[in-house]
Parts: structure tokens; sequence; C-alpha cells
């Protein structure tokens, strides 16, 4: 049928991409549930160090972005643009508050003194330093994935302000919310293997 | 074309967003009750089930046909298969 948009195959291209993705994730659970399980006391220490408090917040806050994207693609199905854009500027903002928080997170973290090659992680105890550089490359991997999602949703937002994206075609909306919620999704594991193993 | 079928209402939205918190506030809840090594499964059996959550509904997976459902079941077999491989080789070292 021409000039009709194939939603299978837009949809499956897009899995495609999220299942490489899960992978490249998941090799890093491996990696840390491999060393969590040799040195399990120094994680547990390890753990206590990391703010539960930044932590609870941010999952909060990924969660309430994630229905406010899925909210979005009802509204421009009902044909509801101004919530559809209401709904996208709070992912947004969402988003924003995140990374705002991590910045303050890390920067602490940074500030005691433990980052990548800090001379505390090196004169201390090896799986404590192994710890803190899995949790750097974990989040911020993590991070600059809810960069690249954030404009994905300005684009989305875009195209819906300019009726690009209606109820017949939203495909673009569709992936870049597929996209948004995998964000989520690696957070809600990310959550627990780092902040709750106390 | 097949759409309305697979939109979820605000009310449905509404209601998992509710339900992925309160499992939010049990993991942080569980994680204060120092049971050992169970800790750490029931953390990641809640994971999954907002896992679960998000997928099918903030996902649309149900709806996504069956090409998506079965390569997304084939890539967390394949993601089984190689946490089971690279325990049974560390385990065996």
């Amino acid at each position: 049928m021409p000039g009709k948009p194939d939603q299978t195959g837009n949809k499956l291209g897009m899995w495609l991409f999220l299942y490489t993705e899960i992978i490249l994730f998941g090799a890093l659970f491996v990696l840390y549930a491999v060393y969590f399980s040799w040195y399990t006391q120094d994680f547990i220490l390890g753990a206590k160090v990391l703010d539960l408090g930044f932590g609870v917040i941010n999952t909060i806050i990924l969660l309430v972005s994630s229905f406010l994207v899925a909210a979005s693609i009802t509204a421009v199905q009902k044909n509801q643009r101004n919530i559809a854009l209401a709904a996208l500027a709070g992912a947004l903002v969402c988003g924003a508050v995140f990374l705002v928080n991590k910045y303050f997170e890390w920067g602490h973290k940074i500030e005691t003194g433990i980052y990548p090659g800090s001379e505390k992680l090196l004169d201390g105890p090896a799986p404590q330093n192994l710890f803190f550089g899995l949790y750097y490359v974990v989040t911020g991997l993590h991070g600059i994935h809810i960069v690249i999602g954030m404009v994905l949703l300005a684009v989305s937002f875009g195209l819906v302000f300019c009726r690009k994206i209606t109820a017949a075609n939203d495909a673009v909306l569709d992936n870049c919310g597929l996209y948004w919620h995998l964000v989520d999704l690696i957070w809600i594991f990310i959550f627990p293997l780092f902040y709750l193993v106390v | 074309m097949e759409q309305a079928s697979h939109i979820f209402s605000y009310k449905t939205l509404g209601l998992v967003l509710g339900a992925l918190l309160i499992l939010t506030g049990v993991t942080v809840g569980a994680s204060y009750i120092d049971l050992g090594w169970i800790n750490v499964w029931i953390a990641l059996v809640i994971a999954s089930t907002k896992a679960s959550l998000v997928l099918v509904v903030f996902m649309h997976m149900k709806s996504a046909g069956k090409s998506v459902v079965v390569s997304f079941l084939s890539t967390v077999f394949f993601l089984a298969v190689m946490i089971g491989f690279i325990f049974w080789d560390v385990a065996f070292r």
C-alpha cells in the first residue's frame, strides 16, 4: 500500500536497536554482579556511601517522566494536541531535573575525593575502587542516554507543535517514547543494584 | 487502521504509575530488613515486576505485534544465557 507508513516495520526497527542497548547495559550488570558476588562486603560498604535520597528522587522523577511520555502518545491519538505538548514538556523538565540531581550527586562524591583515579580510591581497598568505577561508568553511560532521550523528546515536541506528528502518523513520537522508556527501564535496575545493596 | 485499540486511557497509565511508585517504596523498605542474600533477589524480583509494567503498558508491548514480542523474549533469553554462562565460568575457576 503506497503512502501508508509501515507501522510494524517502524516499530520493529526501533526495538532491534533497543535490544543492542539491553545487551550493552546487560553486560555491565553482569560485570557488576560477578564482582558483587566476589567482594560482597566491599560493595555493600561502597553502596552505603551513595546517597539513597538522590537515588529515590531520581527513580520517582524517571517514573513520572515515563508516565508523561506514555500520556503524550494517548493525547496525540485523541487529538488533544495541547495535552500532548504539556506532557512532553513535563517529561523534558523531569529529564533536566534528573541531570541536575546527578550533577550535585557526582559533585559531592568528587569533592570528598571519590572519583576514577583519585588518591582515596587508589590507596583504599581495590574492590571499592571497582565499585565506584562501575558506579561512574554505568550512571555516566545512563546519563548520556538521558541527554540523547531529551533531544529525541524535544524533536517530538517540535513535530507535535508543527502538526507533523498526528494521530494517523505518530511513529516518530512512538519510537522516541520507546527510547525514553528504555532509559527508565535501565534505571529501574541500576537503582536497586547500586543504591539498595546495603 | 488498528489504532485506538492500542492506546491506554490516562486512568490506566496513572494507575500503572501509582503501582510503580508503590513498588519503589516497597523495594526501598525491603532493603532495610536484613535477610542476607535474599535481599538481592527481592530487589531483582521487584525491579523485574516494575520493568514488566513499563514494557507492557508504557511501551505498548502487547499491541506491538508478534515479531516484537518474540524478538524481545529472545533478547532476554540471550541475556540469561550470557549471565548464566559467565557465572558458570566464574564458579568453576
